[in-house]
């Protein structure tokens, strides 16, 4: 299951994270993107420096975060039992391919429904100028051992 | 650009179909770092109870935006996009998975420009989506 007393735990930030352009263009086919979405003229025509990350680029970053919680004993989260229940991206500006992020992930909640456990993690996501770009809201279902 | 001022609450601004086979999810795992087997592997989904195996949650809603974000041009317009995963895709060895969506808008936010789309996410008749919803600015 998971140890309920992680709820407001901070991981530490991670390392820097470099958006590269092929890296938009890989993730943004991988998940069926239209070739326009990943036109640098029409990204720039648009006003934007590069191109735009797709809206769930942010789950790279975030999968940095988690696994941060999935190798901490206190944590104790057994991620077989595992199962993705919600996701949220909320953006202060979009995310384009130059950016230098780092992210932190903190325990937002962790709640006892039914015998599984519901844990919320919120991974923020800063630019190199410390400000922040992106919230990512994760909710983990943690199965009970009878379920 | 869509104009806010031409949008209805309920109007469908944007319908898509998507094919998914298993060369889908091997691409979505190299470009995502997730590699769960489940993901690509029929013995591995079986052994823990699944039907078969599943698309990545995150493919599904990464697709279902798509469309929306053809209909506005440029996907830094979005705000915010959240989905509940309620039913799993199936994705079968041979052949495909074909998975529809329809985007709808569901409220407008005149005076701040922004409206939000509400994404319907289906396969095999089912929606696989549940409260997905996409704030945008226009």
């Amino acid at each position: 299951m998971v140890n309920p007393n992680i709820q407001g735990k901070r991981y530490p930030r991670s390392a820097a994270y470099l958006v590269g352009r092929e890296k938009i263009r890989e993730f943004a086919r991988a998940t069926f993107a239209s070739e326009e979405s990943i036109d640098l003229a029409a990204a720039k025509a648009a006003g934007h420096s590069d191109l735009v990350a797709p809206p769930t680029f942010p789950i790279v970053l975030q999968e940095f975060g988690l696994k941060l919680v999935i190798a901490d004993p206190e944590a104790g989260l057994d991620f077989s039992r595992v199962v993705h229940g919600e996701q949220k991206f909320v953006f202060q500006r979009p995310i384009v391919a130059g950016d230098l992020l780092t992210s932190e992930l903190s325990v937002a909640s962790v709640k006892s429904l039914g015998g599984n456990h519901m844990v919320v993690f919120d991974t923020e996501i800063f630019d190199e100028n410390q400000v922040l770009v992106c919230t990512a809201i994760s909710t983990l279902v943690v199965r009970g051992e009878d379920a | 650009m869509p104009e806010i001022s031409e949008l209805v609450i309920g109007d469908v601004v944007a319908e898509k179909n998507f094919n998914l086979d298993r060369d889908s999810l091997v691409r979505y795992a190299g470009a995502s770092g997730d590699f769960n087997p489940i993901h690509y592997r029929d013995d591995v989904a079986a052994s823990v109870g699944l039907p078969g195996v599943l698309a990545h949650g995150m493919l599904t809603m990464g697709l279902s935006i798509d469309p929306v974000v053809s209909w506005l041009g440029d996907s830094g317009k979005i705000l915010e996009y959240g989905v509940r995963f309620t039913k799993p895709v199936v994705v079968p060895a041979k052949g495909r998975a074909v998975i529809t969506v329809v985007a709808r808008i569901a409220e407008l936010d005149l005076e701040a420009k922004k409206a939000r789309i509400d994404l319907q996410t289906s396969f095999d008749g089912n929606n696989v989506l549940g409260k997905s919803q996409v704030w945008v600015q226009l």
